[in-house]
């Protein structure tokens, strides 16, 4: 499996580096990927060359970084299928996109007796904004179980035909789960929740930079992830939203950008995306982003899921072995994205974060923005690792020898 | 490993393994719960005062071994101690674990000066000398329970 990207590590500067005298091995691409070098020179060459204000500007500088960024807009629009560029409306990130529909959306539309659907398994960046805007308009907050008691069963599809009742306005659900790996059947929710007659927002954040994504054929009418996920810049994210609602939704913040007419008094409104992009945006990363997916394309997203699943397959087996280890989510890895979270009795998460650290290893320890469901699971917390193009087998040979030699030194 | 065992040493290692005093305290007269968000550690510290004296400490909790061995070598140290005595005691921990220079004499206390390396940890090795330390200035065991039950039942 590492044949199909056997040089690909030369792209990525920063992984060839030593941490604690130690060659790095980097597995925490859950939490952010590494970028590959044609996403580092893209942002260079425009802070170089054509830094600008965007939109209002008629200089030279001002077009180029302008048809950068709505260019960047259009290649966003292609990378999930959207149907027009007008559908991405670039954001800081998933967590803000989310924010932009539950505030926006969730004002105008959520009344007393309404309900927000949304998933016991996912990140609080999928649940905290709806317990905002619920809570604001009377609305209620509804959560589809996760069913086995390491969540090795995924959700629990019978209770959530039970939960879809007519009061369910809008479905709000993760794609792939940064604490359990586990890949959700998107189409299959959104049709269900499309025959429900509930709108659907599918967190992307740990999907887009793994697999292919076609909004049209997952029939989604809200979709969110981050930039920096998926070997683009940080700060840079999109909200795609089906035309007919962006452009009946209103904004959510006043400024430059996003208006037609001001008035002292009052002021009109652009069409989408324009209308929630208020401010200057972030043009170089947007332009960064299309850099990243370029970079991924050129490698092809089939082949970037099939080499994440192996790996985690191949961690998921080595990891079996070990003595009293406990290993969340789903146990076919067809099911699972590059993603294992795990832990053991007797030894914290940080203890073994800070220890395989020591051995040059990235891992991430704790609850994963996922309080509730650790609650649920009595958990305080577990170890993950998550992998990327880049992650070879003989990495997760020096995880499992590393793993080994911490467990040792606790007992 | 050799650069870990300046962070986890024996006193650690140990007090991690056999947590002294780690046990409710049905009779306490003054408890605490902290917290670690980031991590999700938490730490409750019950006292039972017999004047100024800490006459007995428990904690429990759940976190990594850098706390909850921190939480057990410190009901070692401020049982008997007033509450004086007891942020003094705390000070001095406080300095080594910052700055990882230890007292000249003996003390206990002196094996987390490996702390100071690891920055993301000095939390996790205060929390529930804080704990204590709230106990020991505001909280009350009924306050406590009012605000938040959950927290005395981990």
């Amino acid at each position: 499996m590492s044949d199909t990207f056997a040089h690909i590590r030369l792209d990525f500067p920063a992984l060839h580096q030593q941490v604690g005298a130690k060659p790095l091995v980097y597995l925490d691409n859950a939490a952010t990927t590494h970028k590959p070098r044609a996403v580092i020179d893209t942002l260079t060459r425009y802070y170089e060359h054509d830094n600008s204000n965007v939109h209002r500007g008629l200089h030279a500088l001002s077009m180029r970084a302008t048809d950068g960024y709505e260019a960047a807009r259009a290649r966003a629009a292609t990378f999930i299928n959207a149907a027009a560029p007008s559908e991405i409306v670039f954001t800081r990130g998933t967590t803000e996109s989310i924010n932009l529909v539950a505030q926006s959306w969730g004002t105008a539309n959520l009344r007393p007796g309404d309900t927000v659907l949304i998933t016991e398994m996912e990140h609080h960046s999928n649940l905290v904004p709806w317990q905002l805007i619920t809570q604001r308009t009377g609305a209620t907050l509804r959560h589809v179980p996760v069913a086995g008691e390491n969540a090795e069963h995924g959700l629990d599809l019978d209770a959530l035909d039970r939960l879809l009742t007519p009061t369910v306005k809008l479905f709000a659900f993760t794609h792939i789960s940064n604490t359990l790996g586990v890949i959700n059947p998107v189409a299959d929710l959104c049709a269900r929740a499309r025959k429900a007659g509930a709108l659907t927002l599918i967190d992307a954040a740990q999907s887009i930079g793994h697999e292919p994504i076609d909004v049209r054929a997952l029939g989604c009418d809200f979709l969110a992830f981050s930039g920096h996920k998926m070997a683009g810049p940080t700060g840079i994210g999109v909200l795609y939203g089906r035309r007919e609602l962006l452009d009946t939704m209103p904004p959510w913040q006043g400024g430059g950008g996003m208006i037609n007419t001001v008035e002292y008094t009052g002021s009109t409104w652009k069409p989408s995306p324009e209308r929630f992009e208020a401010g200057t945006p972030n043009v170089a990363d947007a332009i960064g982003l299309r850099a990243a997916m370029d970079y991924l394309d050129g490698l092809g997203r089939p082949a970037i899921a099939a080499h994440d699943t192996a790996l985690a397959a191949r961690c998921h087996e080595a990891l079996r072995a070990l003595p009293g280890i406990r290993i969340l989510g789903p146990l076919d890895s067809v099911q699972r994205g590059g993603t294992v979270s795990f832990a053991f009795k007797d030894v914290h998460a940080h203890d073994i974060v800070t220890l395989a650290d020591q051995d040059g290893i990235a891992l991430r320890g704790g609850h994963h923005c996922n309080q509730p469901l650790m609650k649920k699971l009595g958990l305080p917390s577990t170890t993950r690792a998550s992998f990327y193009v880049y992650n070879t087998p003989e990495e997760i040979d020096k995880l499992t020898a590393s793993l080994r030699r911490i467990l040792k030194f606790f007992t | 490993m050799s650069e870990l065992n300046d962070l986890y040493q024996s006193v650690i290692l140990d007090h991690n393994k056999r947590p002294r005093n780690r046990r409710r305290m049905p009779n306490a007269t003054r408890a605490a719960t902290g917290d670690n968000p980031t991590c999700g550690d938490h730490c409750t510290v019950y006292l039972r005062l017999e004047g100024d004296r800490i006459a007995e400490i428990t904690f429990e909790g759940a976190g990594c071994a850098i706390s909850q061995a921190s939480a057990s070598l410190m009901t070692t140290l401020l049982k008997e101690k007033t509450a004086a005595e007891a942020a003094a005691t705390f000070e001095t921990f406080a300095t080594i674990v910052k700055t990882g220079r230890a007292p000249e004499e003996f003390c206990e206390m002196a094996a987390f000066a490996g702390v100071h390396a690891f920055p993301a940890r000095i939390k996790c090795a205060t929390l529930a000398w804080h704990a204590a330390l709230d106990a020991l200035r505001k909280e009350t065991l009924e306050t406590l329970n009012s605000r938040n039950p959950e927290t005395l039942t981990p």
